[in-house]
């Protein structure tokens, strides 16, 4: 979970103007968040400058990303929701 | 940093939420070459407008035969006759302009094939008063609010309007005459405090939906507009009028569309047994809204619900096959396997009714000005401050509000406000003087927060707030609920006295943030409760079982509630349109 600064400022950047993406990427902080290496934290960073419609559309699984990077930590992320 | 070094900023016009209500405004001040601030606590493409995918309704004629006229009727009738009809009529005449103001802005509408503007039909919607369904709505794709949120950020940064993003805007900021002059905010990253000076400042905070255990609004929405102006001496207007949707995922909030009931899904209690043949049983699970929604509390409450704390009923569509539920409500399927880890073309879904839109706000007139009663008048202007889109009452929507006006609202109603704000700056050229009283209470009200050693713990109190909201002021309405209700929601804010955050840095403090919507969202769930318990009838969205009939004797007019003392009072429906003859109340069937 995290805790200074530049986390709580990335707690922020998670909520969004839709309860789904609040829902998901808050769960994801909590349960996903600390496990992640430098590489992961920075495609999430990449992610949350996403559009609240395009992150929706990939987080719901309409969409699959063409950056293959992306695509396995959007997998990443709906999986975590379910453990 | 002490109050006297405090960086002050001047402006026009300041606008505190940067939804599509709050930027159209913007969008239309600056380009009259006002100086513009906008102050969100979010990046302001991340607003809950974004959320708003269904479209915006027009009379543009461009699949059937379509009036602005007929638009106002079906309006006014869903408002259950509490919609002033001068603002409806405002609104519907001012609809088709403002769909084409949206597409020269950017806005990639959906098209027919023959070039014109695509239009789909949606509940509430008729031709000649009542009669066929109409085709009114506007939408681009199923982004509509995506697609309007990012339109107008982009002319807004192209006319230089100034953005403070992620600044949360504590109090207004007052003279003794009590001319609203700006409002005190700090910045989230920093900490740092600023005062903003403005001749006018429009409030576009959006609705209150976390107000509600289960609610499809995001977390944003936490009525700090509202909350705003009731710390301010304002009254806010018809707060019992909540609309809720039945099926939302119990716990988590999101919409399952009617669609699914539509293509043959129905809900069971935890014996199996189809509910709603009990309590509608002709329509069954296609009953209205309200009865669907009060059959679910009413199992739940009675022991039959479902899940370990029997919170909830479950929706079946498994026996409408994996091709029906892939092909019809895909995305009701994504959702489940997003959110819940199964397909409902295996399981059930557990659902529980989610509140969705707030009808009642801060009472404006159809020029986006704040008016409040004075004395013998009920309807005062208060200088210097506007409201606009789901924050305000102006009111459109009265007692329900129809799909497809939301959108139109925040457009039609920013763009007003605008208006009459440039006109108000022709009038009112230099800044007035603040009384600085106002400004030591903003700061101490913030300070409050920097409080040390134990206490209530604002997420404890937040959670106890939305399920007290939840069970005592949600679809299932009697006195004696409501009254525990008043009761309850008193004594969490005697708690909330004792609060405490353990986070007192400035730097990007959002433990400080969310104590401050805490608040915000306790004064407003005592504006929406004492409403509720007021009045003693049942219209629109406000359902009350031990007033089951609408009573236009007594209550076809406006509550009104001041957060001093938790005074109620009321005013009249605006009856008189501005052109046409009145729609007088008639039974509201479909």
């Amino acid at each position: 979970m995290p805790e200074t600064a530049s986390d709580s400022r990335l707690r922020w950047r998670c909520r969004r103007g839709m309860l789904e993406l609040d829902l998901i990427l808050q769960e994801f902080l909590d349960k996903g968040y600390d496990l992640l290496d430098a590489k992961q934290k920075q495609l999430l960073d990449v992610m949350l400058e996403y559009p609240d419609q395009l992150l929706f559309d990939l987080l719901l699984g309409n969409m699959i990303s063409s950056d293959k990077d992306i695509a396995q930590f959007v997998t990443r992320i709906r999986n975590t929701l379910r453990t | 940093m002490s109050i006297q070094n405090i960086e002050r900023r001047r402006f026009d016009a300041l606008i505190i939420g940067a939804g599509g209500g709050g930027l159209r405004a913007a969008l239309q001040l600056a380009e009259a070459e006002a100086s513009v601030a906008v102050v969100s606590k979010v990046f302001p493409t991340r607003s809950h407008t974004v959320a708003a995918q269904g479209g915006m309704n027009a009379a543009l004629a461009n699949v059937l035969p379509d009036n602005w006229h007929w638009h106002m009727f079906d309006t006014v009738k869903g408002s259950d006759y509490l919609g002033d009809q001068d603002a409806i009529e405002y609104m519907c005449r001012a609809a088709p302009k403002v769909v084409y103001e949206m597409e020269h802005f950017g806005v990639p509408f959906s098209r027919l094939d023959n070039g014109k503007i695509y239009q789909r039909p949606f509940g509430g919607q008729s031709q000649n008063f009542g009669g066929d369904q109409a085709a009114r709505t506007c939408a681009a794709a199923d982004r509509t609010g995506h697609a309007i949120l990012h339109s107008l950020y982009q002319q807004n940064i192209r006319a230089k309007t100034n953005f403070f993003d992620e600044y949360f805007a504590v109090d207004l900021l007052k003279d003794e005459a009590g001319n609203v002059l700006g409002a005190f905010v700090f910045n989230i990253h920093t900490g740092e405090e600023l005062i903003i000076e403005a001749k006018t400042t429009l409030l576009a905070t959006g609705g209150a939906g976390q107000l509600y255990r289960t609610t499809t609004n995001a977390m944003i929405n936490t009525g700090d507009g509202m909350a705003m102006a009731l710390r301010a001496g304002l009254p806010l207007q018809d707060m019992e009028f909540f609309q809720f949707h039945p099926t939302g995922i119990a716990g988590r909030g999101m919409l399952i569309t009617e669609g699914a009931r539509g293509e043959g899904g129905y809900l069971v209690n935890v014996k199996g047994e189809r509910l709603m043949e009990r309590y509608a049983p002709k329509a069954k699970d296609l009953a209205s809204r309200d009865v669907v929604s009060r059959a679910i509390y009413t199992e739940v409450k009675e022991g039959r619900g479902c899940g370990p704390e029997q919170d909830h009923v479950m929706l079946k569509l498994d026996h409408l096959g994996t091709d029906v539920i892939q092909k019809r409500l895909p995305g009701i399927r994504q959702t489940c396997i997003t959110f819940l880890g199964i397909d409902p073309a295996e399981h059930p879904i557990p659902v529980y009714p989610t509140a969705h839109y707030t009808m009642g706000g801060i009472p404006t007139d159809r020029f986006g000005r704040v008016v409040t009663p004075v004395k013998d008048t009920p309807e005062e202007v208060v200088n210097g401050l506007y409201a606009a889109g789901e924050c305000a009452c102006v009111s459109v929507h009265g007692a329900n509000r129809l799909g497809g006006n939301s959108i139109l609202d925040i457009l039609v109603f920013g763009r007003a406000a605008a208006n009459h704000i440039i006109d108000y700056l022709k009038d009112v050229r230099y800044h007035k003087p603040m009384d600085e009283n106002s400004v030591d209470r903003a700061y101490e009200r913030l300070h409050r927060w920097d409080r040390t050693g134990d206490g209530e713990s604002v997420e404890q109190l937040r959670k106890d707030l939305k399920r007290t909201m939840e069970d005592n002021c949600g679809v299932f309405r009697t006195r004696d609920i409501l009254e525990n209700g008043v009761k309850e929601v008193h004594k969490l804010q005697e708690r909330m006295k004792n609060a405490r955050i353990t986070d007192h840095s400035g730097l990007f403090n959002t433990a400080r943030v969310e104590a401050l919507e805490l608040e915000n969202l306790m004064d407003v769930a005592l504006a929406t409760v004492y409403s509720a318990c007021a009045r003693q009838e049942s219209r629109g969205a406000h359902s009350r079982i031990d007033f089951p009939e609408r009573n236009d004797i007594h209550w076809m007019k406006h509550t009104l509630f001041f957060r001093e003392n938790c005074k109620l009072d009321f005013k009249p429906v605006r009856t008189k349109p501005l052109s046409v003859a009145s729609f007088p109340p008639k039974a509201r069937v479909y």
